[in-house]
Parts: C-alpha cells; structure tokens; sequence
C-alpha cells in the first residue's frame, strides 16, 4: 500500500487498528528487555552507585523532548506546504506527549542530581535548555486549546513549530554560552571517559523502548483525535440540517 | 508619500495619540525598576551589580505592552482585510507596523533607560553600554513579538497566551543583551563577541518575525 | 477596456462546513452582478474569496485586465462591513492614509470627501461620527482610490435617503467609466441593468 493511501483518514483508522495492538506488544518487549539489561548489565558507577541508572530513563526521554518537536516541525511542514490532511492532527496529539517526555527529562534530571549537586535544580545548561524547551511546548499545547476549529488552529500552531525549531538552537547555543559564562566548569559526567558497551547497550534498548511507547501513544492518540473531528463535523452537519 | 511611509506615520500616530501614547512604556519601565530595590533591598552595591540586567529585563517586559494591539486592532476593524489588498508585500507591510511600534515603545525605552540607570546606581560606562545593547536589541524584541501579535489577531485571542508564547523566543537576546552590557564594565571578555551576537540576533529575527507575521496573517484570515 | 471577471464552479468551505459551491458568474467592463440569498448563504463569503482574502475550496476565477500582470486583489475594492477607520485620527488622516496606500500617485483625497459629502468634516476626528458618515467615509475611499473593479458588501447599510443617492451617482459614474461592480445586498440597489446571482436556499 502506498504512502499517500495513509493520507485518507479512513483508511489511516483501518491501518492503525491492525497496527496497534502489535506495536503495543513490542513495545512492552522492549520496555521488559530494557529495563532487564539496565538494572542486571549495566554496572554501577563507582561514584555515583546505582543512581547513576537513572540515565536510562533520563537520556531516552531527553533524545525524544527533542524528536517530538522535530517530528512536529515536519507535520507543520506538512500542513503548511502540502496542505496534508493528517499532518496537522499528527501535530496535535505529538505536542502533549513531547511535553510528558520533556517533564519526565527534567523530573528524573532532577532526581539524579540531587545526590550529585545537593540540590534538586541546578542552572546547568542542559536542564536550562531543556526547561525552556518544556516551556515552548505548554505554549504550544496552550495555542492549540484556544482555537476551536482545528483546521486554524493547525496552521497557526505549525507556524509556531516551525519558529520554534529555529529558534530552539539559537536558544541552545545562548544557554550554553550563558552557562559557561556563569557558572564554574561542573558538568555533568555521563558514566567515564568513553561510554562502554555495558553502558551503550542498555542505553539503546532503553531508547528504542521509549521511542516506541511515543509511537504507540501516537498513533493511539491519532485515532482518538479523528474520532473526535468526525463528531464535530457530524454535530455541525446536524445543526446546519436543522437550520434549514 | 509611497503607500509603506504613509503606514508608518499612520501607525506612528494611532499610537501617539492613543492611550498615553509613547509614555506608557517608559512609565512601565520606571515603575519596574521601582519595585526591583524594594525587592531587593537597598544595597547600592548590589544594584550596581545587577543593574543592567535589571534594566533590561525591565526594558523586555515594557516592550511586551501594546504588542497585542498591534495587529489586533486592524484586524478588528477591518483594516486588515484592506492592508492585505494594497500594493505592498504583506512583509512589508508587517514590517512598517513593527517599526512603528519600536519608534514609539522601543525608541522610548531606549531613551529612558540611562535615566532610570542613576536610580540603579549605574556609573557612566555602565549607563553607555547598557543604552548601545537596549538600542539594538529592542528591534529584535519588537520583531519577535510580532509572530505573538499575529497570532493573537489571526486568532483573536490574544490576554496571557501571548507573552507565553513569546517570552521564550526572548531569552537569547536578553542572554546576550545583559552579557554585552555586563562585558564592557566588568571584562574580561572583550564586549564585542555577545554585541555582534545580539546584532545577529536583531538581524534574524527581523527576517523570522516579519515572514512568520505575515504567513500568520495569510493563513488566520481562512 | 479589456475588463473581465468570470468565475466557474467555485466553492468555498469555511469551518469545515461548505458554504457554497458550484458557483459561476461573468462580469464584464461595464457591468453589474448583485448577489442575493438568505443570512449564511455566502454572499460575504463569496465577495471576500474575489478579494483573496479566503481561498476557493473549488472552481476557477478568471480576471483580465488591460494590464496582463494585474493581481486581482490589488485592482479592487473591498467594502465590508466594517469601516477600517482609526477613531483618532481625523476623517481626512483617515481618507489620505488610504488613499496613499491603496492607490497609486495623484489619489485625491479632496475630491473623495467632496464626492460624499464630508469636505467640511475634514479635521473632525473619526470618532465622532454616525454610524452613516463612516458609511460615506468608506465609500470615499472608493473614489479617492480608482480601481476597477468594486466588491460591495451590502453597500446600504446605515445610509440615510441621501446618502443612498450618493452612492447610486457613485456607482452609475463607475460603470459608465469602464468598472465593474459585485455587490452583495439584502434589499434593492440603485442599478438599472444588473444580472442577479442567487446563492443559498440550500436543499
């Protein structure tokens, strides 16, 4: 089946509901397997003791605060440019999902640093830019609540995307700046000099498990946003017969 | 007079006449920085310190105002719908309406900011460098606030969801505007490399805000 | 003049409902369309999708111009419902402002408030106005602004008896000068030869 037979939202529905229950399938897989080779393989770091596991959680949900919105810039690409009919429903439900994923990234950066700076909020650079980034996404998810036809809201909410893409490395590259110039060199160590497989292994499990609960939740959310357009344009079909 | 310069002095006159005019940023500003030594408290040393971050953020916040009237306006008495049919670029168009609104909060601003930078303690240097920095780096808030303002007439709900939106899209010049301002009284980083920086940043973001503007415009008219 | 608008099997969609299709019309130099039908059947629909202001779902828009490059929207006049005017400014800053911008050199701003009346109301600030002098400020624009072909949205509204005839000496002086007018309108306009468009009266 050809790609742009996804375009029709019907045969997108017929397609995800086969889909679905084995993409959840694996992803729960993943998720077991994961988990397995980060608390039995992995070893503990001899600074930071077992915490340092945290990782696992932490960069996956980083890697994907940052994929949603790459995969969001494409959708608004996608609304904007070639006027695709599911382009701007795919935006609308990866924007609360990035936001969970950038949340999660910040709470468990939270966590792992506490036994390492003695706080739980530091101004590093990273969480600085990664906060900022979960600021962007309420506001996005803020723009796409105030509107209540969808197909406006989808162009404004894209054209905010695609000014947030560019800007997201402009706000990096200051943060960073911003960073070095305040603060004395404490960065975070991620587990020693070059990364082992012990480490690398888990940490990709880890991640594909999390990108594809992303995907899962995608689609799910998907389905749900199309059922919801369709019972918005049958109430306004009934009104507009009744108008008559 | 060509149809942008009558837009201009079109623009620049709402805004003189209407609702204190240029005077309400600046009286915004100074009412900021009031507030940040009851905050803060007295200590001269520590206000000179922090005074040029305090000026700019005061300036950024003050720049805020008015930006959801921008376009709001003409798009609720229809102006918009007339401005889309002349003979000018919409870019343009969006263009002239920023500038306008920057010569008459911006500019003021501007102006202000050493004034208010004797209340801060602020010795000469400091008061020059943080003018050059303000000077600069206003176009560039004025230019990003206007995708907030787009949106907020394209959508015409504009209230808190525009400072959300653009108070983000800020943080690099402000990051850059205070480390100029900071750079040329403190060192030792030599003040050129965040000016230059903040001059890109202005620069970029007359593009990005102007395009971003006006395809709001287009688009929210549907 | 070489003036022409004819649209063919146009449709508008407008919050995902459709508020009209399979639309054709022609205009030519000269000529009047006057669009009739029931609230919500689409004249303001239609008369801002010929402004480009929206965009047709469906459907062909033909314009010629004597000028092969002309742009639809930049050779027309859209009068809305609302008045564009800024409440403090002055009529005459209000008149001039768009008479620069929308037209090109020699736009007279003089000759358009005398045409409707306003001259002596020139340093008033807008915002005194009625309801009917906006009305007629609006209708100056038209005439400060030459351009050929005029999009009327219910051009009547709120106008007294004699601004009405104003507004028919206005719009004969067009027609007889080579433009073309579609106005949409819930009553009767002051035009002798006019072809009608009936849109709604759905199922």
């Amino acid at each position: 089946m050809p790609l742009i037979d996804l375009a029709n939202p019907t045969r997108f529905l017929a397609l995800t509901a086969r889909v679905l229950p084995w993409l959840i399938g694996l992803t729960v897989v993943t998720f077991v397997g994961g988990l397995y080779l980060a608390f039995f393989v992995a070893p503990d770091d001899y600074q930071q003791g077992a915490t340092v596991k945290i990782m696992f959680i932490h960069v996956p949900n980083a890697w994907l605060s940052m994929f949603v919105w790459g995969l969001m810039s494409v959708a608004a690409l996608g609304t904007l440019v070639w006027r695709h009919p599911l382009a701007d429903v795919a935006a609308k439900c990866a924007a609360p999902l990035g936001a969970a994923f950038t949340f999660l990234a910040l709470v468990t950066g939270s966590l792992w640093g506490r036994p390492m700076w003695g706080t739980y909020w530091v101004w590093d650079a990273r969480l600085t830019s990664v906060l900022v980034l979960f600021l962007m996404y309420l506001a996005l998810i803020a723009l796409w609540r105030t509107v209540d036809d969808p197909s406006r809201a989808g162009r404004a909410a894209a054209i905010l995307t695609l000014v947030g893409a560019i800007n997201l490395p402009i706000i990096k590259f200051s943060v960073d700046w911003w960073n070095t110039l305040h603060q004395p060199a404490s960065i975070m160590r991620l587990g020693g000099p070059s990364i082992h497989w012990t480490i690398q292994i888990p940490l990709w499990a880890m991640t594909i498990a999390f990108t594809l609960l992303f995907l899962a939740l995608h689609l799910a959310a998907m389905r749900n946003e199309l059922m919801r357009r369709r019972v918005r344009t049958l109430r306004l079909l009934q009104a507009q017969g009744a108008r008559v | 007079m060509s149809a942008l310069s009558a837009l201009l002095v079109r623009d620049v006159r709402v805004a003189l006449r209407v609702g204190g005019g240029a005077l309400a940023g600046v009286l915004f500003f100074l009412a900021v920085v009031v507030l940040i030594p009851f905050a803060f408290g007295p200590d001269l040393a520590l206000l000179q310190r922090v005074g040029s971050a305090i000026l700019w953020l005061g300036a950024l916040l003050a720049s805020l105002l008015g930006l959801d009237r921008l376009l709001a306006d003409d798009h609720a008495d229809g102006s918009l719908d007339l401005l889309l049919m002349g003979r000018a670029p919409l870019e343009l168009v969006v263009a002239m309406k920023a500038l306008a609104h920057w010569l008459t909060t911006g500019l003021p601003l501007v102006i202000a900011a050493p004034v208010l930078g004797l209340l801060l303690n602020l010795d000469l240097d400091a008061m020059a460098v943080v003018t050059l920095t303000l000077a600069i780096g206003t176009p560039a808030l004025t230019f990003i606030g206007l995708i907030g303002a787009a949106l907020a007439a394209a959508l015409r709900r504009g209230g808190l969801l525009l400072p959300v939106l653009v108070l983000p899209l800020t943080i690099p010049v402000l990051i850059f505007g205070v480390a100029a301002a900071n750079a040329a009284v403190v060192g030792p980083m030599p003040v050129a490399t965040p000016l230059t920086i903040l001059c890109a940043l202005t620069l970029v973001s007359a593009v990005i805000g102007t395009f971003a503007a006006a395809a709001t415009l287009r688009h929210g008219m549907e | 003049m070489t003036l022409k608008l004819a649209g063919s099997d146009l449709a508008c969609v407008r919050g995902g409902r459709e508020v009209f299709a399979g639309v054709s019309f022609s205009v030519a130099a000269g000529e009047a369309l006057v669009l009739t039908g029931p609230n919500g059947a689409g004249k303001t629909t239609l008369l801002r999708a010929i402004a480009s202001l929206l965009r047709f779902a469906a459907g062909r828009l033909d314009f010629q111009a004597s000028d092969p490059e002309a742009v639809l929207a930049e050779e027309s006049h859209y009068l809305g419902h609302q008045d564009a005017l800024k409440p403090s400014l002055t009529v005459g800053e209000n008149l001039a402002f768009w008479a620069d911008f929308l037209g090109v050199a020699a736009s007279d701003s003089g000759k358009g408030l005398a045409a409707v009346g306003l001259a002596e109301l020139a340093r008033t600030p807008a915002a005194f106005l009625s309801a009917g002098q906006r009305r007629r400020l609006s209708l100056a624009r038209l005439v400060a602004a030459p351009r050929p072909v005029w999009l009327l949205d219910e051009p009547t509204t709120a106008l007294d008896a004699r601004a009405q005839e104003i507004l028919a000496a206005l719009m004969r002086d067009h027609l007889k000068g080579g433009g073309l007018i579609v106005a949409a309108t819930h009553g009767v306009l002051p035009l002798e030869r006019a072809s009608e468009l009936r849109l709604g009266g759905a199922a």
